[in-house]
């Protein structure tokens, strides 16, 4: 217990963390193959690992463990190293080790997370995530994506600190760093939960997903939208299923986002916020909590990474190739790039989720959870989500065809078309075969999608949605993309900041002034006449009445009393004058009195 | 490779795909008349209900989206401003 033991393999997290520190050290081929060697090791381990506890060590009076290793935690552990294998390939032509070490680095930092057996480790990996992943953002080297970047690590500081806020509390409260199923109930399980929400996106804490993805390299983005949200479901599926809150959430969050999706022009924010959507029938799952529902989420966290990924490195193609992302710039590339086109309408159809894609199998099982609860709203919303098919229609419509742009941009680089090939053919062959991913989940599957009423149903569903697309279009109904940018959450951080900042400065500011004009200013200079003058005026007022009477004339006066001014500015006072005037004082006080 | 694919160039292509996507629907709405359903909700079971629900949603999306926009579409340089708006 008080040693880490390797004796069934290095954690898949460190084969990822250690393996990055050599990337700069390799060149060329060596590098690439080293690269793509790091992820088969870390599946070659998982596939060997028996379940259990494994690599523990003891830390300042904790236990801690680095391989909880279960039917839930081994599937994600599955498709982290699957996807990262892919990712890796889609990035080998890339030039930079900016982006390989903190690629691996995050990936390494999500399957920590997954594998974590405490609440500590958790932390750790997770923080490791957030600032890895940052650099995935920053290595566009544009001043938006700086900018962008700065924002992300931000959020993701604060809702770590949330999280680790929750833990300290929680471990504080049940001397436990059990990282297991929690109540959300009291201060340490809402810190947890708001923490995790922020990794999830989980509105009104996912603004910066939109904001940071579209801003991230090529190969960055695919990194991105798989490893953050999807480590977050399993921590949620792990920690708070069968909250209801997290039904309705999850609900909304598959509604909300596709509004954004419809009028945004950004072919990268589009896919961002189907990411949300997408990530909402998760959630609603892990909210729903019953064997069907968990796994159905965990299937579909599995089915989507493919499939978002697939997406991505569509876009990214696009981008790289024709140096444009905008909907109303892109258009008609289906005739020079027919590969990239087709491997982007198989990742459209799959997160639409048609029959014999991949994200039918998985959405399914939720929208039937939510069925066999008898969740009615619930059930109506998710339908309408996956009915709204315009998000998932719209990025290899206006990119491969609509108007025709002009541009003639080649196919992307072979390794590129070899990674979309590879992740498009796992989308088609689990909408085909689902029962392999079946087998992995976490309980017993006994779910069958495709029964004649279910592919009619959703097909229907699906195909009238698309007839309702493709009336607008041809009637010109349907809103026409826009060079412009749509306001968000993000807008509180990055524009009501700024009304804080002139509130700050108009209303904090003009106190500092009103405070130093007055006792900085007025108050010693008042002081100062006070105590200068103030003395020979008193002797002047008392005095000048006895002298009056002795019948000076008023010549005579002015010059007693520049007489008493001048003795008092010169502190000549005779002695029995200032005698006087305290006597006159301690009168005035008894008076007083 | 300067290949170029210009199969969507001929309008009368264009009009075939549509025509192919029409006849699909009509096959799918008689297919309700085939199929019994047991569902889990009544709304279910009624003729042509998802191609209903489907074809509203979409619908509805499209048009509170536009609506949306109105409220929410900014310039893209809002952001990078100097304070002034």
């Amino acid at each position: 217990m008080n040693s880490l033991s390797f004796g069934t393999g290095m954690p898949p997290a460190l084969i990822f963390i250690i393996g990055a520190l050599f990337i700069p050290l390799l060149r060329g081929r060596v590098k690439s193959a080293f690269m793509l060697l790091l992820p088969l090791a870390a599946f070659y381990v998982l596939l060997t690992v028996p379940e259990g506890m494994h690599w523990q060590f003891r830390l300042l009076h904790y236990d801690l463990t680095l391989g909880r290793v279960d039917r839930l935690s081994r599937v994600f552990g599955y498709i982290f190293t699957l996807i990262s294998f892919i990712s890796l390939i889609y990035a080998l032509k890339v030039d930079d080790d900016l982006q390989y070490v903190s690629g691996l680095c995050y990936a390494g930092g999500a399957l920590g997370v997954t594998f974590a057996g405490d609440l500590f480790t958790l932390y750790i990996f997770w923080e490791i995530m957030a600032v890895a992943s940052t650099f995935l953002i920053l290595a566009r080297r544009t001043k938006a994506a700086q900018g962008a970047a700065f924002r992300y690590i931000l959020v993701h500081m604060l809702g770590g600190l949330c999280l680790l806020a929750g833990i300290v509390l929680y471990v504080h409260r049940t001397g436990t760093i059990a990282f297991g199923h929690m109540a959300l109930a009291g201060a340490d399980t809402w810190l947890i939960f708001i923490g995790i929400a922020v990794n999830a996106a989980i509105p009104p804490l996912h603004p910066w997903l939109q904001d940071a993805y579209p801003e991230a390299t090529v190969a960055g983005a695919v990194f991105l939208s798989a490893f953050t949200t999807k480590s977050a479901v399993y921590v949620m599926a792990r920690t708070f299923a069968g909250t209801e809150l997290l039904i309705w959430l999850g609900a909304l969050m598959t509604v909300i986002p596709i509004f954004y999706a419809v009028v945004e022009n950004d072919i990268r924010r589009v896919l961002a916020y189907s990411l949300i959507n997408q990530v909402g029938f998760m959630m609603c799952g892990i909210g729903i909590g019953t064997q069907l529902a968990i796994n159905g989420a965990v299937a579909h966290a599995f089915c989507h990474i493919l499939y978002k990924a697939l997406l991505f490195m569509a876009a990214g193609s696009v981008l790289q190739m024709t140096g444009k992302i905008r909907c109303t710039e892109l258009g008609g590339l289906y005739k020079t790039m027919p590969l990239t086109c087709f491997f982007c309408i198989i990742g459209a159809a799959s997160i639409a989720a048609f029959p014999f894609f991949s994200g039918f199998v998985s959405k399914s099982m939720i929208v039937s959870a939510a069925a066999y609860g008898h969740l009615a709203v619930v059930w109506l919303m998710l339908q309408f989500a996956s009915a709204g098919i315009v998000p998932y229609v719209k990025v290899p419509y206006f990119a491969f065809f609509g108007h025709d742009s002009g541009i003639r941009a080649e196919e992307p680089p072979f390794n590129m078309l070899v990674a979309m090939g590879m992740a498009a053919f796992l989308c088609v062959l689990i909408g085909a075969f689902p029962q392999p991913l079946y087998h992995i989940l976490p309980y017993p599957v006994d779910y069958a999608p495709y029964t004649v009423v279910h592919v009619v149903d959703k097909l229907q569903l699906l195909m009238f949605g698309l007839l309702a697309f493709c009336l607008l279009m041809l009637s010109g109904w349907y809103p026409a993309e826009m060079r412009s940018i749509h306001l968000d959450v993000d807008w509180f951080y990055r524009k009501g900041v700024r009304v804080l900042y002139r509130l700050i400065d108009q209303g904090l500011n003009r106190l500092n002034a009103v405070c130093d004009e007055l006792f900085a200013r007025k108050l010693p200079g008042l002081l100062a006449w006070i105590a200068k003058d103030g003395p020979a005026l008193l002797i002047v007022l008392f005095a000048s009445p006895f002298k009056a009477m002795s019948g000076a004339g008023e010549e005579e006066m002015d010059d007693y009393k520049r007489k008493i001014h001048a003795t008092f500015d010169t502190l000549s006072i005779p002695i029995g004058l200032g005698a006087a005037a305290a006597a006159l004082f301690v009168v005035l006080l008894v008076w007083v009195n | 490779m300067k290949r170029e694919l210009k199969i969507f160039d001929n309008p009368d292509n264009v009009k075939r795909l549509l025509r192919v996507f029409y006849a699909s629907l009509v096959v799918l709405v008689l297919l309700d008349f085939v199929i019994h359903k047991h569902a889990a909700f009544p709304w279910e079971g009624r003729f042509g209900f998802f191609a209903t629900y489907g074809f509203v949603s979409c619908v509805a999306l499209i048009f509170i989206a536009k609506g949306l926009r109105r409220l929410i579409r900014r310039d893209e340089d809002y952001y990078d401003r100097p304070e002034d708006s």
